[in-house]
């Protein structure tokens, strides 16, 4: 009987390959949890489960060039942490060969929560989002066909950076397969991880009164008068999309438009959420306006620095900014915009930017 | 006819039902809960009332399908079996020409019908959804797995599309969607294998592809004339798709033909593999119920006049010869 265990044993052995090596260790799956006060997530975590692997996988991918047909501008290059993943500085964003876009590049926070991406919600999926800066021919303008045949090929022999994708994928996936579909499932995993719940406001929605001060609450409550109209719940936003008056300029963007080719779609973007938003200078589509103040007072449609309308009332301005028989915009005094800022900064996330999670592993480039 | 049902008042629905009986019979498959008195399936009309808009453009599209496909399964009385003893291959060979003559990419400068001289650089499209017809009305439905091609100008193989597990029999003619239809257009990844990926191979290397709305680009047409003059570099570019929208309704370019081997048959047996060649006139693009001129639309994507375009293409298909095998 031990005999016939003992030859079928090694038989057994006789079919593995010669040097089968130590079992390589399952990824490690990572919790994602809620913040208590906020919405449930959009994304369907149920069919990308995260994994210690597979974020850090996504985050090596998120700064890496190695995306671009240049290899030097990754996602981290117009999405800097510091600036709450926005391009600090840039009311355009700036790719390969220094070619310029068309838009400001929005906040990556909270992807989570996001029914739609890009300022024209084109994007209905967090995992096809890579794609589009990827390959657009202004921003990192290459084929994710190559990238994937680049990240396959390494390491690279003398390479400053020594990246081993294959063995990433292998830690991240099980095998060492590289595929468009793992990659961008990466990239989902470790932008689903960035959050930001932990700003002041966070603390006094979650119980703490001395969060905030008077001022600030006193922000808050005109912000909920005034502003919530469009920058609705937790996330500040009620992800529509919306027509905020922004005279056309040159670009002669035509947003949503772009997307459905419904007239009445025309001059809308996605309203965009608030959180950071003291940190993501500049502001609107095209990054027109360098400071809330310069916001608030297009909003209030009272610029100081001309008399003339900065609310441009065309068909699809939101009815929310035309109010009956008075002059379009939202009334606040100075003192009020005061208040909103100062409660708009409490939105500010300094752990969020300075959380090492987050944050280049090495390899990025900055711009 | 769903769009009627979720439409139209219920005297119409109930006309609806009387005049096209079969609509019935998906219905009941889908749930099993069919109305008494008008036999449509109360679960799914309540579903469409209160669901979301966003729902309604993708599973409509993804319903019809799916009852077109029952429907038409009903009507093929031969087995779509994968069985070799009954069942053979046919090609379809898709020849791209400019009137009489053979497209060559790049080298020839050809002349469409309002007299303006171009040539071409770049000719691909996407053709799925294959249904063999036979003579007696019946018909072969392609499993629409082996049914997307994308043919390229400048990829010879690429321009047979070979349907294996075809039944043996005769066939007539061949329909098919030009473009990618809006079930697949929204599908999970792992049903964009192959033709369809569209991050890597061919769909990603000839950018087939909208990441920023995505879709897939039907047809795609480039080159030069002397007409382009509001172009910087004296190109003109037509990329057309557009299935229809997935949230909400937007442009659709799906375009469907129908081609007739005149007096010919495809005879397809376990032995012989017909090639049916197919001929796609680019002329046809510029001269169809819109007379295209380079110089005015130089440049169309994703805009409404794309329309024109495709209603010219659907008609550039005609068809040539039978080679027996």
């Amino acid at each position: 009987m031990i005999c016939l265990v003992l030859a079928s044993v090694s038989c057994e052995k006789g079919t593995d390959s010669p040097d089968p090596g130590p079992v390589d260790p399952k990824p490690a799956p990572l919790t994602w949890t809620k913040p208590s006060h906020f919405p449930d997530p959009v994304y369907d975590l149920s069919k990308n489960p995260l994994t210690a692997e597979g974020v850090e996988l996504g985050r090596f991918l998120f700064y890496d060039g190695i995306l671009s047909r240049t290899d030097n501008i990754g996602c981290g290059t117009c999405h800097q942490q510091q600036a709450a993943f926005t391009h600090h500085g840039h009311d355009l964003s700036h790719g390969v060969d220094d070619k310029l876009g068309t838009r400001n590049a929005p906040s990556v926070q909270n992807m989570a929560w996001y029914t739609s991406f890009f300022w024209d919600g084109g994007v209905h999926d967090l995992d096809l989002v890579p794609p589009v800066p990827i390959q657009n021919p202004v921003e990192m303008d290459e084929k994710t066909g190559n990238v994937l045949q680049k990240l396959r090929n390494t390491p690279v022999a003398g390479a400053a950076k020594q990246v081993d994708y294959p063995k990433m994928f292998k830690a991240a996936f099980g095998t060492d397969e590289i595929n468009g579909e793992r990659m961008m499932k990466a990239l989902s995993q470790f932008m689903l991880t960035m959050v930001s719940a932990t700003s002041r406001y966070d603390y006094y929605a979650l119980g703490d009164a001395s969060a905030l001060t008077t001022q600030q609450k006193e922000g808050l409550a005109l912000f909920k008068q005034k502003c919530s109209g469009c920058h609705s719940g937790e996330l500040f936003t009620d992800m529509g999309f919306r027509n905020n008056g922004l005279i056309p300029n040159k670009i002669n963007d035509q947003g949503r438009y772009e997307i459905t080719l419904n007239e009445a779609d025309r001059l809308k973007f996605k309203v965009p959420s608030l959180r950071n938003v003291g940190l993501t200078a500049p502001y609107m589509h095209d990054g027109r306006y360098t400071s809330l103040q310069q916001v608030l007072d297009h909003y209030a449609n009272d610029q100081a620095s001309s008399p003339a309308d900065s609310i441009y009332n065309s068909p699809s301005l939101d009815p929310l900014l035309k109010p009956a028989g008075k002059k379009p915009g939202v009334r606040l005094s100075a003192t009020e915009k005061q208040s909103i800022i100062a409660f708009l900064r409490t939105l500010n996330d300094e752990q969020f930017i300075t959380d090492k999670r987050f944050s280049d592993p090495g390899i990025g480039t900055s711009l | 006819m769903i769009f009627f049902i979720r439409l139209w008042p219920e005297f119409k629905i109930r006309r609806a039902l009387f005049r096209y009986p079969f609509i019935r019979v998906p219905f009941f498959i889908f749930s099993g809960f069919i109305d008494a008195q008008t036999g449509v399936c109360a679960v799914l009309l309540k579903f469409m009332h209160t669901m979301k808009r966003k729902l309604f453009y993708v599973l409509l599209p993804a319903l019809a399908v799916l009852s077109g496909v029952f429907i038409m399964g009903c009507k093929d009385n031969n087995e779509p079996g994968t069985d070799p003893t009954v069942s053979g291959s046919l090609h379809l060979d898709f020849d791209n020409v400019v009137g009489n003559e053979d497209l060559k990419l790049n080298a020839q400068t050809y002349q469409n019908s309002v007299g303006e001289s171009f040539t071409v650089s770049i000719f691909n499209y996407y053709i799925s959804n294959f249904e063999l017809l036979r003579a007696d009305g019946g018909s072969f439905i392609v499993p629409q797995d082996s049914s997307y091609f994308l043919i390229r100008e400048s990829n010879e193989a690429s321009q047979k599309a070979t349907i294996n597990n075809v039944p043996v029999g005769e066939y007539t003619g061949v329909r098919f969607i030009v473009g990618i239809d809006s079930t697949r257009s929204v599908a999970d990844e792992s049903k964009r294998k192959g033709i369809l990926d569209r991050f890597s191979g061919p769909t990603n290397e000839e950018a087939m592809y909208w990441d920023w709305n995505p879709g897939y680009i039907f047809v795609k047409m480039e080159g030069s004339s002397p007409a382009a003059v509001e172009s910087p570099n004296g190109k003109y570019y037509y990329h057309i798709g557009g299935f229809g929208g997935r949230t909400v309704k937007t442009l659709n370019n799906i375009r469907t033909v129908q081609i007739d081997f005149e007096s010919k048959k495809a005879v397809v047996t376990t032995e012989l593999s017909p090639e049916v060649h197919v001929l796609a006139d680019v002329l046809k693009i510029f001269d169809g119920p819109t007379q295209l001129s380079i110089s005015e639309h130089t440049s169309v994507m994703f805009d409404d006049f794309s329309k024109n375009i495709a209603d010219n293409y659907v008609n550039m298909f005609r068809f040539d010869d039978i080679n027996a095998d």
